[in-house]
């Protein structure tokens, strides 16, 4: 299983950033937190609206199965549900804790946006 | 930390003034001034900039007359009329959309990054501010608030701030959206007149669209009495509620010409009123 | 002749001298609320409204049996309105600026376009005078599109006065984009002087001839009168704060009705502007 996290820096020990669309770098790791990319999302930090979404694009061309993040806007929600991309939300503390939590089944799936859309 | 805008549908109310106070009584704040368009806290702030950089609203069609051929393609599909009989773009109607640079048979169309204005950080006795110059004339004032209010927000997080103070933009359109969406807490600020409860009702039903808690202040509330308490019933029957009052005051002008808030010019009609509306704020968004 | 009424500064008495300017040109005026995010002229016009019109975008809408997720509509897309994601495609119809990109460049002709409202134009009569404006629907951003819609509704015989947004961005280019001349409403402290400024800079690089209207003349200091004779801007008419007009306002009354005295400035106002710009008035009592 491929996993996004959105993170203040580009290790899996790095913080988590709570902002999807808006976080520096998105980190792609497998199961076992084995990073596999780290996305610089730096041109997305200071997009106007439509963040979430080409952030969401991002990750969903990258065949990624799960994104776990702080909050996540309507439309980026919107995206990901269409790409078939469970939502992982009110993630903090580093990846690799992030990574534990979703082996002991302890992170909450969103069934609908937590943050609202922002410009 | 929380996040305040001050807004207030209809111009010339006393938004500004007002936010000034706020940010003068409030501790530990930081304050943006996200009224890009016509900026006026840096009037009373009197701030010295200590860091400055350019800001890139959107791209901007640009043709090269070596490799245009004349053909009109791009005239004729621009929705926005912004290519002149010269073949000219019209950098104020066009929309950045790039429909005519993918088009041109010659590829004589690129679309090039246009600066649209300054944003800075800056120290004020009220503590950090940060504000920005639309070049006037300049779109993308939406996107310079939003980044106004982002820069704010990391300083607040990163010197551990209570609160950014946000100076928001008349109207309920494109620049107001920005400057509201997501905050914790919208006061309008409006006067006892039809227009300012007319626009009062709009801005209140933008800010209630983004489901974020609102108080309401009016200003000037002794000039038209009458007025006010129509203003007043309207707010109890929406559940809106009133932060205070604060009467017509001279002194607010007489501090402006003097690049000061009321509330530091001592006590007064108007300055006592802020005081004790801002108490009142101050409780509601804690609580 | 179409003159545009401006302030930079919001809550200047823009709305009170294009208003009253009409007013007193009765039958030879049109006035149009270009301010569609808090159109207030109605306030102190009463129009009937004769008929409203709903102002539309084209916004996509993608045919999916066509679609062949190629992507072309998500990479020309400028404003993440439509993102081919998965195994489909999105529209996102708030973020659209309707300039059909997507549409026109689709290689399978699977994208349509389908309307957006953004708000209404509405037309009627004021008395004598014909009564034009624009309101932007709550929530929706793109006022210039609907602003361009109110403008369609110019009639070019009659003296055409479009009162426009504060501020000096795009909704006051758009607006003041082809008048004959600006009025430039301020009042003497030190934000009406910041935004005029800030205000003056914008329409100057269109070349329209401007001039300016101190509004509460005997408030604040004397710095606008200053910048006004330093750039050469004609200072038009001074109205003194008077409590009739303030309570007038607040009450919904124009200004020519709280202090009839004024309307003959008003008349000698557009006289003013015609000699200024050097084409008879339309308006004119002469």
């Amino acid at each position: 299983m491929k996993i996004a996290v959105t993170s203040t820096g580009k290790a899996v020990e790095s913080a988590i950033d709570p902002r999807f669309g808006r976080a520096p770098f998105i980190l792609i790791v497998d199961d076992d937190c084995n990073l596999i990319e780290a996305i610089d999302n730096s041109t997305n930090v200071n997009a106007f609206r439509g963040a979430g979404i080409q952030a969401a694009k991002t990750i969903a061309d990258r065949k990624v199965d799960m994104l776990l993040t702080g909050r996540c806007g309507p439309n980026a929600f919107t995206a990901l549900g269409a790409a078939g991309i469970k939502v992982g939300i009110e993630q903090s503390g580093t990846i690799r804790e992030a990574i534990e939590r979703v082996k002991k089944n302890e992170v909450s799936f969103a069934d609908k946006p937590n943050a609202e859309a922002h410009w | 930390m929380k996040e305040l805008t001050v807004i207030s549908g209809k111009g010339g109310t006393g938004k500004t003034s007002i936010a000034a106070s706020f940010a003068f009584l409030a501790k530990n704040r930081v304050l943006a001034d996200c009224d890009v368009d016509a900026a006026d806290l840096h009037i009373l702030a009197q701030p010295e900039i200590i860091h400055q950089e350019d800001f890139f609203g959107g791209k901007k069609a640009v043709i090269d007359h070596d490799k245009c051929s004349l053909c009109g393609i791009c005239k004729e599909n621009c929705r926005y009329s912004a290519i002149s009989a010269s073949f000219v773009v019209d950098h104020t109607a066009c929309e950045g959309c790039a429909l005519c640079h993918y088009l041109c048979p010659e590829s004589a169309i690129t679309m090039e990054e246009t600066l649209n204005g300054k944003w800075f950080i800056s120290n004020t006795r009220f503590g950090p501010m940060v504000h920005a110059n639309l070049i006037p004339g300049e779109e993308n004032s939406g996107k310079l608030v939003a980044l106004v209010r982002n820069q704010a927000k990391l300083i607040a997080e990163e010197r551990n701030m209570d609160i950014v103070i946000v100076d928001g933009a008349p109207g309920v359109g494109c620049p107001v959206i920005s400057s509201i969406t997501g905050v914790d807490h919208v006061v309008v600020v409006t006067e006892p007149t039809m227009s300012g409860l007319h626009d009062m009702k709009r801005a209140a039903e933008l800010v209630r669209h983004f489901n974020i808690p609102i108080s309401l202040v009016i200003n000037k509330w002794d000039i038209h009495p009458g007025m006010t308490a129509e203003i007043e019933e309207f707010a109890k029957s929406g559940n809106i509620s009133l932060a205070g009052k604060i009467p017509y005051d001279r002194a607010v002008t007489d501090s402006m010409v003097k690049r000061r808030t009321v509330v530091e010019e001592g006590p007064g009609p108007a300055s006592d009123a802020i005081i004790e509306v801002w108490e009142h704020l101050n409780q509601r968004i804690w609580q | 002749m179409i003159v545009a009424v401006a302030s930079g500064k919001g809550g200047t008495g823009k709305t009170t001298v294009a208003t009253s300017l009409a007013l007193v040109l009765e039958t030879r005026s049109q006035i149009l609320d270009c301010d569609v995010e808090e159109p207030n002229c109605h306030i102190l016009l009463k129009p009937t409204i004769l008929a409203t019109d709903t102002v539309n975008l084209p916004v996509p809408s993608v045919d999916l049996e066509k679609c062949t997720l190629c992507g072309k509509c998500g990479e020309v897309c400028q404003f993440s309105a439509i993102v081919p994601i998965g195994k489909t495609v999105i529209a996102f119809p708030e973020l659209c600026h309707g300039c059909g990109a997507c549409s026109m460049l689709c290689p399978e002709e699977a994208i349509h376009e389908v309307p957006r409202s953004l708000g209404v134009v509405e037309t009627g009569m004021a008395g004598s005078v014909e009564f034009v404006q624009g309101r932007i629907r709550i929530g929706e951003a793109m006022a210039p599109p609907l602003i361009r819609a109110v403008k369609t509704r110019i009639d070019s015989d009659k003296l055409a006065i479009l009162d426009a947004p504060p501020g000096a961005s795009c909704p006051v280019i758009t607006t003041v984009k082809g008048a004959d001349f600006v009025i430039m409403v301020t009042e003497p402290t030190p934000f009406g002087l910041n935004d005029l400024v800030i205000a003056v800079e914008a329409i100057q690089g269109l070349g329209i001839p401007m001039g300016v209207v101190i509004n509460r003349s005997d408030i604040g200091d004397s710095a606008v009168k200053d910048f006004c004779h330093n750039k050469g801007l004609p200072l038009l008419m001074e109205v003194p704060h008077h409590r009739k007009i303030a309570e007038g306002y607040a009450k919904g009354a124009p200004l020519i009705e709280s202090m009839p005295e004024y309307a003959h400035k008003f008349r000698k106002l557009t006289d003013d502007i015609s000699m200024i710009i050097g084409t008879p008035s339309k308006g004119s009592s002469l």
